[in-house]
């Protein structure tokens, strides 16, 4: 029996807004009057490591998302998409910020950056579809960098079972107000990236 | 009202609710944002919160305020409780005032921690009630019945909520803040607040003895759940209660299921559990706290009921989670296990292990310490940030807060000849350094105490500390110079250093070995992520056709710097500190000037 609405990670970089993402769709959630669990990760992970956060619409259970059980995977980083592709369920949908963000570990020599084919072939054919979106360059036409956490928000909201007004309603809790015309355009341009 | 909560938010919210006056506590993940959490709500309700120099120094405070009529909560990470131990073990003798919570925030798996420890033991060995909670609602939920717990039973009360439901969110029924009431006075009574050793043994006794009293009342409580059905059973406690619920539902198996979520255990529901089935499996996470009580009661209740658990069905070590519990569910059932998905694809990903930041201090420090002490020296090292710089060489050992003092004393006078030069944060020096720092001048150590002065606590999240001039609250309050304590303490040199400025950091090192006694180097440069936050204007440097390819740059570990094979690169993560370019042989990290 299914425990949950829908079941997503999302994953990074420490740094590059996950948690961001989690708390919008966790508060529309919550106006949609639909129970929601989430885990974070914070600490020492934090400090320009790998970050996962679970979030589960539709569920009283678990905060967090059993691998291979993931509806969707959300990266901000290509890298880390493939790092946590074992989230995914054969039905699942992943969508992936394409903007590498290049681990110590590769800028000091010791290990290789993969190309994005590399990245992303792997998960093609183990799921149902593999969404390659630029949203750090479609953050930067919507007015700042910051925001490719909220291209992905909007590009997410296609497949989430909330409705655009109550996540716009979220992000508008979350956003200080001087970002949130800025935010509002990423969140179009993200969600225009899927048809 | 329903919100979407952060677990420790929504402790928070769960104390202001049952008018709590006092909040203090020290830094640790899983646990900080309770504290700063409170801090947020507070508005003008009367209430005092504070970052504790240390966790015991925050329990005794939180003490000394319950027992003067005021509701009062002590907030820490589970290894917080061993420095807490002390107070904690003879406060459940003394009582308490009003009520009094000791929230220790377990974390399984290490996620932030050194071990992974389980504070319900530690409840245990104190005969401590202790409230263990499965999601974001039961901790709010617990924050407010543990408080009435204490109060009716003179006692203090843990919650222990653990790093999934600290850093859990979800929906979670809260109601309005409410004011802790205005009048509070101590009142004297020797016999229940002098533990002399005439006060302490009748106390002793009346400790247990309201031990039956206590278990009957959490018997009751909400969080304790029996639902009998096939006589097949499982009991669960906290989170994993959580787990197994799911994990039941997700297999559609009818098996009765005990949750548990307080301790002492409810002894009549897990007996009634061992009559009804002839074989229960027992889930929580860490020590078989829970299970060894089923093995005790089955005794009695049902002999011949088979007991599965930490035997080998469920782990002793890191945290369950869905999977690990769905599947011993499965084998016990003769079902199918899900194998974890895997991609063998993965293997390609580069690691990314969290990193000293791009321009942190510590990592220049560390670069100028060990061009001084060289590669035989010895590098005692400590709980911060700064143990990250594990690769470099200049951390030899980090045990817990402030051990890097003591550790390097005791390694000097175990026989070692070598340069000691032990290192620590500023927060962790004034937490747990203080007192190793005395004990080395007035033994006589030859050692050299560096303290990675970033004036804050970062690894936590920058909270304040008596060294930074700010209260939790964000009032201005006494600045604690290092200097003038580290003199105190018996240092005979002192000094300090900017760790952007290289030449100048080896030499203040220099004289520091040089010394014949307690020397202590002070490397003050603001934490650059507070720094950038605040606005700090940045320089801006890039590497000139001079660069030779030596890596010395690269090897330097600062994630700003690249090396595409052939020469070195600065990308956009750099914060313009400049090290780089002052330990560049070929000069050829320059500045870009406008």
């Amino acid at each position: 029996m299914r425990t949950s609405e829908c079941d997503m990670v999302i994953v990074g970089v420490g740094g590059q807004g996950v948690i961001l993402i989690s708390d919008v769709i966790g508060r529309a959630g919550v106006l949609a009057g639909k129970p929601v669990r989430g885990a974070e990760t914070h600490g020492m992970a934090q400090r320009g490591g790998s970050v996962i956060n679970h979030t589960r619409i539709g569920c009283r259970f678990s905060p967090m998302v059993s691998p291979g059980s993931a509806d969707l995977l959300v990266s901000l980083e290509p890298a880390e998409a493939l790092r946590f592709a074992h989230f995914l369920s054969f039905q699942g949908v992943a969508l992936v910020n394409i903007q590498p963000v290049l681990p110590v570990t590769v800028t000091t020599g010791r290990a290789r950056y993969p190309s994005l084919d590399e990245l992303l072939e792997p998960l093609r054919g183990q799921c149902q579809r593999v969404l390659a979106i630029d949203a750090t360059a479609l953050a930067r036409q919507a007015g700042t960098v910051q925001a490719m956490n909220v291209v992905m928000l909007g590009a997410l909201s296609r497949y989430i079972p909330l409705s655009e007004e109550h996540i716009i309603q979220a992000l508008e809790e979350v956003v200080p107000s001087r970002h949130l015309e800025a935010n509002k355009r990423a969140f179009l341009l993200g969600k225009a990236e899927v048809e | 009202m329903r919100e979407y909560l952060l677990g420790n938010a929504a402790i928070a919210k769960g104390l202001l609710e049952a008018e709590i006056g006092l909040a203090a506590g020290y830094p640790g993940t899983p646990s900080s944002e309770i504290i700063e959490s409170l801090v947020e709500l507070k508005g003008d309700l009367p209430l005092h919160i504070e970052w504790s120099v240390n966790e015991k120094v925050a329990l005794e405070v939180a003490a000394g305020a319950s027992w003067t009529g005021c509701r009062s909560v002590a907030t820490m990470k589970h290894v917080g409780l061993n420095v807490a131990a002390d107070p904690f073990m003879t406060l459940a003798y003394l009582g308490v005032g009003a009520g009094l919570l000791v929230i220790s925030a377990d974390d399984p798996f290490c996620h932030s921690s050194q071990n992974e420890q389980d504070s319900r033991r530690f409840a245990q060995f104190a005969s401590i009630p202790c409230l263990d909670p499965a999601d974001p609602q039961e901790a709010r939920d617990m924050a407010t019945f543990g408080l009435q717990l204490s109060e009716k039973f003179n006692i203090p009360v843990m919650l222990r909520p653990t790093t999934r439901v600290s850093h859990a969110r979800a929906d979670v029924v809260v109601n309005g803040e409410r004011p802790a009431p205005n009048e509070r006075r101590f009142v004297k009574n020797p016999a229940r607040r002098v533990a002399l050793p005439s006060h302490a043994r009748p106390l002793h006794s009346e400790l247990l003895a309201k031990q039956s009293a206590i278990e009957d009342e959490l018997e009751r409580c909400p969080w304790n759940r029996l639902t009998l059905r096939g006589e097949t059973g499982v009991i669960a406690s906290g989170i994993a209660g959580l787990y197994a619920e799911e994990a039941l539902m997700d297999l559609d198996l009818d098996h009765s299921l005990l949750r548990i979520g307080a301790y002492p255990v409810p002894k009549k529901l897990i007996s009634l559990m061992l009559e009804h089935v002839s074989r229960v499996m027992v889930i929580e996470e860490l020590e078989p706290v829970t299970e060894e009580q089923v093995v005790a009661l089955a005794l009695d209740a049902n002999p011949s009921v088979e007991i599965l658990g930490k035997e080998k069905e469920i782990p002793r070590e890191g945290e369950l989670d869905l999977l690990t519990v769905r599947n011993a569910l499965a084998r016990m059932n003769g079902l199918l296990i899900t194998e974890k998905r895997s991609f063998a694809a993965a293997d390609i990903v580069p690691p990314r292990p969290p990193a000293l930041c791009p321009g942190c201090s510590h990592r220049a420090t560390y670069y100028a310490m060990r061009r001084v002490y060289g590669k035989k020296a010895i590098y005692p090292s400590d709980i911060g940030c700064y143990t990250m710089a594990v690769g470099m060489g200049t951390v030899d050992t980090c045990l817990c807060m402030g051990a890097s003092i003591t550790l390097a004393s005791g390694i000097r006078f175990g026989g070692e000849t070598e340069g000691i030069c032990a290192s620590l944060g500023d927060s962790t020096f004034l937490h747990g350094g203080m007192t190793g720092l005395l004990n080395a001048a007035y033994n006589k150590a030859r050692i050299t105490v560096t303290i990675l002065d970033n004036s804050t606590t970062a690894m936590t999240g920058h909270q304040p500390h008596p060294g930074t001039g700010v209260t939790a609250t964000g009032e201005p309050t006494v600045q604690i110079s290092l200097e003038a304590l580290a003199r105190a303490l018996g240092a005979g040199l002192v000094e300090t250093v900017d760790p952007y400025d290289l030449e100048g950091t080896i030499e203040g090192f220099q004289r520091a070995k040089d010394y014949p006694g307690l020397s202590v180097v002070i490397a003050r440069q603001p934490c650059v992520i507070k720094a950038r936050r605040s606005g700090a204007q940045s320089r801006a440097f890039q590497v000139s056709d001079e660069c030779q390819g030596c890596r010395i740059c690269v090897d330097f570990g600062c994630p700003a710097i690249e090396f595409d094979g052939q020469v070195a690169r600065i990308n956009n993560l750099c914060t313009g500190c400049g090290v780089c370019a002052q330990i560049c042989p070929s000069s050829a990290i320059l500045e870009v000037r406008e």
